[in-house]
């Protein structure tokens, strides 16, 4: 196991964050707490509660989930994509590192970003909301989870992309509708059929779900079937990328 | 003692059907300085690619110190490092953050001594607090090679280490590349330049058409091939060539205004003896100019050959 290569790209990654921390820390946590003023205290002020949790601590979880999503995509897919882009891939393609090491570095590097933002996020929103986390390890283990899947995730779309455009579309237009409509902002059981129905076929759902379950020990979904999911999920990512590694597709020629 | 390169039956087919390399068979000695001269898209960059791990061959095997590059990528790659021809660099990045990036990316323990007396002997220890984009184009490959020398490999790939380099680096790189060779280091450059080769290889290998068509050693291959021409602007045109010049190689041209002489770089002697046998004979000649035959026209002649 090289683990001095593992800690450079981590390094490196970590570097980048920190470098650029207006961009990777300071915005979502600013744009989250606009949504916490605008949903959370305005309108939440005038709605009931959801499951006996006020509408501005209900929305909590899914607004991390929101951002966790997000910047897990955005920070593995950049990370890969932009050496891909100014060839600086060549290093680490030369170099004695297995694809699990190579992986382990940019994905292990953009979950814990993603993480740091997610706990980030959670101390700016006791600033607004008082909210209590019922099951503290559980609530850890989804943040984790996901953030490492959606890095995956993140790192599947860098490799995948081969121009800016194709590294924004994904996350554009298939995962902030996706977390939109996946119950960040409301319970599904809200919803009336069919759309209850056809919510259960968006992964997101089952993220938000299991999320909000650690926070009030209240779930859309059964928590063991969110867990699944989420499971489920990243075995996904983990078979698409040890096939892009077995073809060498878009890095190996 | 085994080659510490052995490249065996290697081709390579892009994906676009494009074929690169074909039946390359190459073996590089342990110790020597090789280059691989060829002209544009000959497959110079696809073989290094291939061996450094950046590329895949189609079909065929090589080795690096006796380690397969596929099976045993780990301590093949640990043994090379390459210096591509792109200056590709982190722009944001520190040259001392960027040069023990590399070392830790190649598995080695993190060695502060060994990184400053790289940087120190490439003259970029005055640089090491300089952000990447802050260099110039000859820093920058600096950078580019004390990265490759991070970890300490055994053989050093040089793709086109010259190209848009300035006279007093390109001396300078020949002469590091020399330091190198003394301390056993392995060097493999690719070049369109015959000078840079003439200047510094040991063997020299053509490659055209991703296919290896003659490896030798440079002393043998320059007096084969090296030819040299003179031409000299005569101040009266002459209409034939005077027979007390019939020994040397001429050529009258453009209606006899011109007198072209051709020689082999080994004999530059007869040049003064051709110049004071044409004064004996009363020929004046207003200029002169004298060009080397070109890679390109060594090319030309290697394939007329076959």
């Amino acid at each position: 196991m090289n683990i001095y290569g593992i800690m450079a790209i981590y390094k490196f990654e970590m570097a980048r964050t920190f470098r650029t921390l207006m961009q990777s820390i300071a915005s979502p946590v600013l744009s989250t707490s606009l949504y916490f003023i605008v949903f959370g205290t305005a309108i939440g002020s005038r709605m009931g509660e959801i499951d006996g949790v006020s509408y501005a601590a209900f929305i909590i979880p899914g607004l991390v989930m929101l951002s966790l999503l997000s910047e897990s995509i955005s920070n593995a897919s950049f990370g890969i994509f932009f050496p891909k882009f100014s060839g600086t891939i060549y290093e680490v393609l030369s170099a004695p590192v297995s694809p699990f090491e190579i992986v382990a570095g940019y994905v292990g590097a953009a979950a814990t970003k993603s993480v740091m933002l997610g706990l980030l996020i959670l101390l700016t929103a006791k600033l607004f909301v008082d909210y209590t986390i019922v099951h503290p390890f559980w609530m850890l283990a989804f943040l984790v989870m996901t953030a490492v899947t959606f890095s995956l995730f993140g790192f599947i779309i860098g490799i995948w992309a081969d121009d800016f455009q194709k590294l924004q579309v994904i996350p554009l237009m298939v995962i902030t509708p996706l977390t939109f409509l996946g119950g960040a902002f409301y319970s599904i059981n809200m919803l009336p059929e069919p759309w209850q129905t056809i919510s259960l076929f968006n992964p997101v759902v089952y993220l938000v779900s299991g999320f909000r379950w650690a926070f009030y020990g209240v779930a859309d979904v059964n928590v063991v079937l969110s867990l699944g999911m989420t499971t489920l999920f990243m075995v996904t990512c983990l078979v698409i990328i040890s096939w892009i590694f077995r073809t060498g597709y878009r890095i190996r020629s | 003692m085994p080659h510490i390169i052995q490249v065996k039956d290697l081709n390579k087919t892009y994906d676009s059907g494009f074929t690169a390399l074909r039946g390359v068979n190459l073996d590089i000695r342990r110790g020597e300085i090789f280059a691989l001269l060829g002209p544009n898209g000959a497959g110079k960059t696809t073989l290094i690619s291939i061996i450094c791990g950046i590329a895949r061959g189609s079909s065929g095997s090589v080795s690096a110190d006796g380690f397969d590059i596929a099976s045993d990528y780990r301590m093949a790659r640990t043994k090379i490092g390459l210096v591509p021809q792109e200056l590709t660099t982190d722009a944001f990045e520190t040259v001392w953050a960027t040069v023990n990036f590399s070392r830790g990316l190649f598995g080695k323990a993190p060695d502060k001594a060994y990184i400053e007396q790289i940087l120190k002997q490439l003259s970029l220890w005055d640089k090491r607090h300089a952000k990447m984009r802050e260099l110039s184009g000859g820093m920058k490959r600096r950078v580019m090679i004390a990265k490759a020398l991070s970890h300490e490999p055994e053989i050093l790939f040089l793709d086109e280490p010259t190209a848009g380099v300035d006279v007093e680096l390109r001396k300078d790189m020949w002469e590091m590349v020399r330091q190198l060779r003394e301390n056993g280091v392995t060097i493999i450059l690719t070049t369109h330049y015959i000078e840079e080769a003439e200047e510094m290889a040991d063997r020299i290998g053509v490659i055209r058409k991703g296919e290896i068509i003659l490896v030798e050693e440079k002393q043998a291959l320059m007096s084969k091939l090296g030819k040299k021409s003179l031409s000299l602007h005569l101040t009266e045109p002459l209409s034939e060539i005077p027979p007390t010049l019939s020994e040397f190689n001429l050529f009258l041209e453009e209606g006899g205004d011109y007198l072209r002489f051709e020689y082999e770089s080994a004999q530059s002697d007869q040049v003064a003896l051709l110049l004071s046998r044409m004064n004996e004979s009363g020929i004046a000649i207003k200029d002169l100019n004298s060009s080397e035959s070109s890679l390109e026209d060594i090319f030309v002649e290697l394939v007329q050959e076959q």
